[in-house]
């Protein structure tokens, strides 16, 4: 048991540096790929059904992070709930999204790439490319590699935040972690116990 | 649920047909030798046909988009979902763009909104999926759906509903997914999926060999109508669909007794790789 928590501690050190440090690699590939002015990732907190600008790269990134609003509202919202990608030039013509960007970050872009962050049957949240220049029209291959990269950023994000859950839960404040060490203490016929309930359990769970 | 319920309320042969019947069930076939755009659409304007957009809300009184026929939005509460008559309008602009397009194209259809959006990510699948049950219970012709799910829970369902509206002759056009991931319901046999091509003419569409995405619609820098009145550029699937909804809006007008599968028939006989524009 004690070997099996070293393993999974092991595999999960590092996590929480790994995925801030992911989460803004990721806006600054998106800025790079399409010569952007900005960029942002926009996950989803479940529990407070809200968006939050978890990662900006380029204009408005200071005032922009963490800055949450209800999941379902806007174009961000549009495309979480609906799964599918968009791009949107002129958007300074929208007054009141206008608004909304220059009091919030007193930049108002022109236009945006939106595409939903997809792994298996989950959404975990919106990647915004803002303001890519102008000077070739846009193209469907354009979008195609949108939806990569999004593919992209969106497993390697899901990964790490298996790799927290997983460090929470081994942290010592979670259930799990009690657990493994009441049975880590206990005598070798309730170990044994211990680890046929387990077992049952997971069979119940498959 | 009550979609199912009333899918055959006329007396016809279910599940049977006796040798002596087959006089009293002929169907007319007044199709030409070679199917063309003049015959499937030429002079037609929509007029008659009642097209639901299923999406964020359309923004009433926009120039691009006219008259909005009626406006409800489904909304949910705890456990209970509900569909009431709504004025707020649009919550993001999507749903306007692709009322204006469907306008654009076919200027006399008769224009439903649906509003599913706005009431939380949470709630989502289940709110669309209601939507959609009062849109094929409401008996529309088309049904826009420029969205998608990919929550494996409601496919099930969605599938039921697809082929319920089918044999309603409720036209579900839905947006294909450029991303690799299991979406739904444009997948289904029973739904017109659409994706984009390249082309600025909004007539051409192509019919794709290779399935599940069958027709390509123009979906690249596409000249919309947005909240505040205004018009802005945009590009995806979202804006291919209506284009096809449209095109379809104009087919059912001028050819009110087409059944889904035949007006599919008359999309693919006249797409502009197959020998259309002609």
């Amino acid at each position: 048991m004690t070997d099996l928590r070293a393993a999974v501690a092991a595999g999960v050190l590092g996590a929480e540096d790994g995925y801030r440090g992911l989460l803004r690699a990721t806006v600054e590939v998106a800025r790079a790929i399409f010569h952007a002015k900005a960029s942002s990732v926009l996950l989803l907190d479940e529990e407070a059904d809200e968006l939050v600008f978890e990662a900006v790269a380029g204009e408005g990134s200071d005032s922009l992070l963490g800055q949450r609003f209800p999941s379902s509202t806007g174009v961000a919202g549009w495309v979480l709930v609906t799964r599918q990608p968009l791009v949107i030039d002129d958007l300074t013509q929208d007054t009141r999204f206008s608004r909304t960007a220059a009091e919030s970050t007193g930049y108002v872009p022109r236009g945006l790439m939106a595409v939903p962050l997809l792994v298996d049957d989950r959404v975990l949240g919106v990647l915004e490319v803002l303001d890519r220049p102008n000077v070739e029209p846009f193209s469907l291959a354009e979008m195609d590699l949108l939806g990569l990269f999004g593919n992209q950023a969106a497993i390697a994000l899901d990964l790490l935040q298996r790799a927290r859950r997983a460090r929470a839960a081994l942290d010592g404040e979670g259930e799990l972690a009690r657990f493994a060490a009441r049975l880590e203490n206990a005598s070798e016929e309730r170990q044994a116990a211990g680890l046929e309930l387990l077992r049952a359990l997971e069979q119940l769970l498959d | 649920m009550s979609v199912l319920a009333h899918e055959s309320e006329e007396e016809l042969p279910a599940w049977s047909l006796p040798a002596s019947a087959g006089e009293s069930i002929r169907l007319p076939s007044d199709w030409p030798e070679r199917v063309t755009r003049e015959w499937a659409w030429g002079g037609a304007t929509g007029a008659g046909v009642r097209v639901c957009v299923l999406d964020s809300g359309v923004e009433l009184d926009h120039p691009l988009v006219g008259t909005v026929q009626r406006s409800v939005a489904v909304s949910k509460s705890g456990d209970e979902i509900t569909v009431a008559d709504d004025t707020a309008g649009d919550l993001c602009g999507h749903g306007t763009a692709c009322a204006g397009i469907i306008r654009s194209i076919a200027p006399e259809c008769e224009l439903t909104s649906v509003r599913v959006l706005g009431a939380g990510y949470t709630g989502s699948a289940a709110v669309l999926i209601a939507g959609l049950e009062w849109a094929i219970e409401q008996g529309f012709d088309i049904v826009n759906m420029s969205l998608s799910t990919t929550k494996k829970q409601y496919v099930d369902r969605l599938h039921e509903l697809a082929d319920a509206a089918y044999f309603k002759r409720t036209v579900l056009i839905a947006s294909a997914h450029n991303m690799p991931v299991e979406s739904f319901p444009w997948r289904f046999a029973a739904v017109v999926s659409v994706g984009s091509h390249e082309s600025p003419d909004p007539f051409v569409v192509y019919a794709n060999p290779r399935p599940p995405v069958e027709f390509f619609a123009r979906g690249l820098n596409v000249e919309i109508a947005w909240v505040g009145g205004a018009t802005i550029n945009a590009t995806g699937n979202s804006f291919a669909t209506p284009h096809i909804a449209g095109i379809c809006a104009l087919i059912l007008s001028k050819h009110r007794e087409l059944t889904p599968f035949q007006l599919k028939s008359v999309l693919h006989l006249t797409a502009t790789n197959v020998g259309g524009g002609a």
